[in-house]
This record gives C-alpha cells, sequence and structure tokens, in this order.
C-alpha cells in the first residue's frame, strides 16, 4: 500500500502548489501504476441525477476514479442540463478549475461522454468515453459480429449472416475490421469496411483460418492457419498477399497479438509440455518465451498500446484476467475472466466474464481493479464474448 | 531461454508426441491440405456498414485495398453433405488433448474403409471442444484434433487430397451441459461424407 499511495500524496503536494505542475506529476503517477493495488481517485458529483450521472459514473469508474462525497474528493465534478449539457470540474485542493464547458449536439450520453473525455485529459490521460469496441454476439445457433459504444450503448450487427463469427480485430486508427466468419462453409479470415460494408476475403485455406491480428501500421495481419498440416502462426499483407510461416511446431499456437512498435508477435504457446506466453519477430527467427511468474497456462495475450503490459488468461481452476510486464516477470492476477483487449488508454481492458452458461463483457481498470459489466442494450440477450478495442 | 535449449526442447517434444501417437513413420505431418490457396466461392455478400451517425462516430477515412488475386474454389465446395453415413464414427478425445486414443482407432479405420470402397467420396473432419478452454484456444484444439484424425487417415491409406479439415472450437456442443457428461461428448471429431454433385 506505500508504494502506490506515495505518488498520490505527491499528486496531491504539487497540486497544491500549481495545477499546472500537477498535470505533469499525474503523468508520472499514470506510468506508474502498479496492476491491482492502485487506489482510486477520488471524485464527487453534483447537479447531475439519473442517465446523466449513470454515464458519468460509469465512465470514470473503469478508468480508475471512484465517487465519494465533496468532503473527500481530490476532484469536484459537477453539471447542469438545460437543453445542453453544462459540465465543471475543480480541484479541491488547488482551487483550480480543471474543465469548465458547454456541450452541445448529439446526444445526452454523448455529451456526458465528451465532459468525461475533458475531464480525463485535463488529468493528463487519454479520454476512452467515445471509443468503440467490437464482439461476438452469440445469438444461439448462430453469432454475429456487432459494434458499440465501449460502454454496450449503440449496438449495431455489422454481419447478419446466419452463421457463426469469432475474434472481431479492428484495424487500428480505421473504421474496418477483420474476423473469421464461417459463411462460406469453412472457418475463413474476412476484411470488413464499416464505412461501406464492403467485404472481401482474406483468407481461406484449407483447415481452419484463425485469430487474425492487425500490426499497429495496418499493413500486417498475423494470424493461425492449419493449411500446412498443423496449427501455426502466419503473417501477411493486409491484401492478403505474401503469406508466411513464422512458426513450424507440432507444439499449439493460438490468439496472436502485435508490440506497439510492430517489431514483435505475442502468442501463447505449449514448450515441453508447458504453457506460455512467446513472441517472436513479425519477419520471422528466434522465438523467446515471456515469462509469466506465479500463474499457470497462460493464453490469449494482448500489448498494451503504450509498450509496457502484456494482459492475458490465466487457465487455472477457472480463468483469470492477468497482467505481466511486456518483458516478463511475475504476473499479477487482477479478476476472473477471458479475453481481454486493452482499450487506448493502456489501463482499462475489456473482457468476458462466465456468468451461468453465458458470457457478458465487462471493462476492468487494471490499476484498481475496478470493474463493471458493460449495459445490455436491446437485442443483447445472448452471449458476449471476444471483445476488440478500437485503438 | 537459449535457442538450442529451446530447439532442443522442441525436438524432444515432437519425438515424444510422435511416440505417443505411435506413428514411426508420421506420414501426415505436414501434409498440406487441398485447397490451400485463397478462393472465393460464390460472393461473399456485403456486411452492414456503421452508422456512425448512430453512435460517437469516427472521422477517420478507411482506406480500400485490393482485391484477393487467386480464385481457386474449395477443393469440395458444391459436394453433397452428408453427417449422418458416419455418425457412429464419432472420434472422442482426453480433456486438452489432440491425440487419438487407441480405443478411438477402429472408428477411423472404419471410415477409411469406406473412402477405399468409394474411391470419388470424400470426407471433411469437423473438430470440437469442450467449454474449458478460451475461445481461439479451443479453435486450434479443435483443428488439431481434426488434423490427427486425417493423419491416422493418411497412414491407413486414404489420399490427403480426400480429406478436409475445419475447427467449430466450442462453437458447436453435440451435449449442452456444464458438467463433464456433456464434455467427453463434446471433445469430438465428426466426418462429414462429402460425394460429387
Amino acid at each position: 500500500m506505500k508504494i502506490p499511495s506515495a505518488p498520490l500524496l505527491c499528486i496531491a503536494a504539487v497540486l497544491a502548489a500549481s495545477p499546472l505542475r500537477a498535470q505533469q506529476a499525474i503523468v508520472i503517477e499514470k506510468e506508474r501504476f502498479e496492476p491491482g493495488k492502485t487506489k482510486p481517485i477520488l471524485v464527487s458529483l453534483s447537479g447531475l441525477t439519473g442517465e446523466a450521472a449513470q454515464v458519468l459514473q460509469f465512465d470514470l469508474y473503469v478508468q480508475g476514479f471512484a465517487f465519494t462525497n465533496a468532503d473527500a474528493a481530490q476532484y469536484l465534478l459537477s453539471g447542469s442540463i438545460n437543453g445542453n449539457l453544462t459540465g465543471r470540474a475543480t480541484d479541491r485542493y488547488s482551487k483550480a478549475s480543471l474543465v469548465a464547458k458547454s456541450y452541445s449536439g448529439g446526444t445526452l450520453r454523448r455529451q456526458v461522454h465528451a465532459f468525461a473525455d475533458d475531464f480525463v485529459k485535463a488529468l493528463g490521460r487519454q479520454g476512452i468515453a467515445q471509443t468503440k469496441i467490437a464482439f461476438k454476439l452469440d445469438t444461439g445457433a448462430n453469432s454475429e459480429i456487432v459494434v458499440s459504444d465501449f460502454d454496450g450503448f449503440g449496438m449495431q450487427e455489422v454481419t447478419k449472416d446466419n452463421s457463426l463469427v469469432a475474434a472481431p480485430a479492428w484495424v487500428p486508427g480505421r473504421l474496418a475490421l477483420y474476423y473469421t466468419s464461417y459463411k462460406l462453409g469453412n472457418p475463413d479470415i474476412f476484411h470488413h469496411d464499416l464505412s461501406t460494408g464492403a467485404r472481401k476475403i482474406f483468407a481461406r485455406y484449407g483447415g481452419s483460418n484463425m485469430s487474425p491480428a492487425v500490426s499497429p501500421d495496418g499493413t500486417k495481419v498475423a494470424m493461425i492457419l492449419s493449411k500446412d498440416g498443423w496449427t501455426d502462426l502466419y503473417v501477411g499483407d493486409a491484401d492478403g498477399g505474401n503469406v508466411r510461416r513464422l512458426t513450424r511446431s507440432r507444439e499449439d499456437e493460438s490468439s496472436p497479438c502485435w508490440s506497439p512498435d510492430g517489431k514483435w508477435i505475442c502468442f501463447a504457446a505449449r514448450i515441453n509440455e508447458r504453457r506460455a506466453l512467446c513472441k517472436i519477430p513479425a519477419s520471422g527467427g528466434e522465438l523467446q518465451r515471456i515469462a509469466t511468474s506465479g500463474v499457470l497456462n497462460p493464453t490469449e495475450p494482448d500489448w498494451s498500446p503504450d509498450g509496457k503490459w502484456i494482459v492475458f488468461t490465466s487457465m487455472m481452476r477457472g480463468f483469470e484476467i492477468c497482467v505481466v510486464p511486456a518483458e516478463g516477470g511475475t504476473a499479477t492476477v487482477l479478476v476472473s475472466g477471458e479475453d481481454p483487449s486493452w482499450a487506448p488508454n493502456s489501463r482499462t481492458v475489456a473482457f468476458a466474464r462466465r456468468e451461468g452458461g453465458r458470457r457478458v463483457l465487462s471493462l476492468l481498470d487494471v490499476p484498481t481493479k475496478q470493474y463493471k459489466d458493460i449495459s445490455r442494450v436491446s437485442g443483447n440477450s445472448g452471449s458476449n464474448s471476444q471483445p476488440s478495442w478500437a485503438k | 531461454m537459449k535457442v538450442s535449449k529451446f530447439a532442443t526442447l522442441l525436438v524432444l517434444g515432437l519425438i515424444v508426441a510422435t511416440a505417443a501417437t505411435g506413428c514411426r513413420k508420421k506420414p501426415g505431418y505436414l501434409t498440406p491440405l487441398p485447397g490451400t490457396t485463397p478462393g472465393t466461392v460464390g460472393d461473399v455478400g456485403p456486411g452492414a456498414p456503421l452508422d456512425t451517425g448512430k453512435t460517437t462516430g469516427s472521422d477517420i477515412k478507411p482506406e480500400d485495398f485490393g482485391g484477393i488475386t487467386s480464385n481457386q474454389p474449395g477443393a469440395h465446395f458444391g459436394w453433397l453433405e452428408d453427417a449422418s453415413m458416419f455418425k457412429q464414427d464419432t472420434v472422442y478425445f482426453d480433456f486438452d488433448s489432440s491425440a487419438i486414443k487407441s480405443g478411438e482407432k477402429s472408428k477411423i479405420a472404419s471410415v477409411a474403409d469406406y473412402l477405399k470402397g468409394n474411391t470419388k467420396a470424400a470426407v471433411r473432419v469437423e473438430g470440437h471442444c469442450d467449454e474449458r478452454g478460451t475461445e481461439e484456444y479451443n479453435r486450434a484444439l479443435g483443428e488439431r484434433r481434426a488434423l490427427a484424425i486425417r493423419e491416422e487417415l493418411v497412414r491407413l491409406g486414404i489420399d490427403p487430397t480426400r480429406v478436409d479439415t475445419l475447427s467449430y472450437g466450442e462453437d458447436r456442443p453435440a451435449v449442452q451441459g456444464h458438467d463433464e457428461s456433456a464434455w467427453r461428448l463434446n471433445r469430438r471429431g465428426e466426418f462429414i461424407l462429402l460425394t460429387p454433385p
């Protein structure tokens, strides 16, 4: 407890002196968080009720804030709705005004999301309240790819194939996805341009075409193929050309992801009968193991956009979301769940929780371990899984 | 871990795996699957565009790229499918394993015998898993189960071009349920008979 709280105390001290310097101090705190052991930042809210208050509380909770009364809070948030939202954020210690804006246009939800982002940005962080996620919606016998706001609202089915789909993956910075579809009778990988709806076959080799992962610059896609007789890791150009095989082993490989510099592909493998996370140069080369001390059977890695962490699923008695420094080390168990996907802020992850016989999506703030399920809007009563956070 | 050590482990693992499956010549290992070039089978058809006006839209301009170059159709596309012919021959697996159990081999032999007597027919092996695994791990595991069955068919003398594989992972359980009585029936490989149209 002493270690994580120390930076917060520093911030409080600096804040009292100067709000400008305080922002710099908070940036440092953000980068040095200790997964699962950081205390939430306390905020209070006045003037907003109902949907507006719920939206703001959700947005900030999953980014490591906790709501308390005005006497205990570090930041005081207030809002008023007079047709449009007016939002204010003040530092209780320095009395500095961090946000004072009125919002127009869109819906009330969008205005509140924009206010949440402005507040978080004033603290030197990246806002995520106006981002999107894609995920798999199991409709019973079939499944479809859906896209929604990060909190589950505004859900739209982008496939209507009455077939099976799997593993949606955003193209970074673009309105496009890759995913596996069984529409043509075989698990193939499609590219789907979300601005036009146009789709193309990306990989349709014999056997199964699985688990696409797009490089940070969008020019390459890593995937698991079985075309050469066993399941191995491959990488190809974004248009499906130049497919190269990166692993040749009878051991299993699954769930590739990229390092944010595009140099490495990380994936789950089995070495000498023990599962491990590995990385291999994206252009091919030697496999390196990434230590995940303290947990067993790591799978489904996702590398944080800031390059510092790898979040993954550990399969022990159940499934646990864990995080480890990207260079490997001691893993921290966070919460029960599977298939984590980082938000662009490198601190929140979307993941799937099993609840009874189905899965629900939840958002986890890694430093504080706070998590909350996304909303199930009308039409979403099935199992939700395999989230991919647009970056 | 040093490379040399890793390579040794990999080779050792390979030997162990080969010994465990009992096939000394490992004939099917790295046998390419048919239809190994990407091909369009009819049109994919459009998906839905995202109505960004409904949500918090992105202003990023998408870039279009060139189409798929090769248009080779799938090896057995358009063939008639019969899922009932080999219903009795569904092969079951141990938890988290793609090794063919000795008690299951006679089922694969029975399918091989049929294919030997019906030289125009082909078969698709569909691999499945129980729910105790993450989704994409299971998708890969299901494919390895299908491939292991394919290797056994090849070992029994069936031409590999007559055997397709695919994996459904945990998406198509045979039995609903969350205990071993359901799981043992869901860890399986099914045979779909394919006959030319």
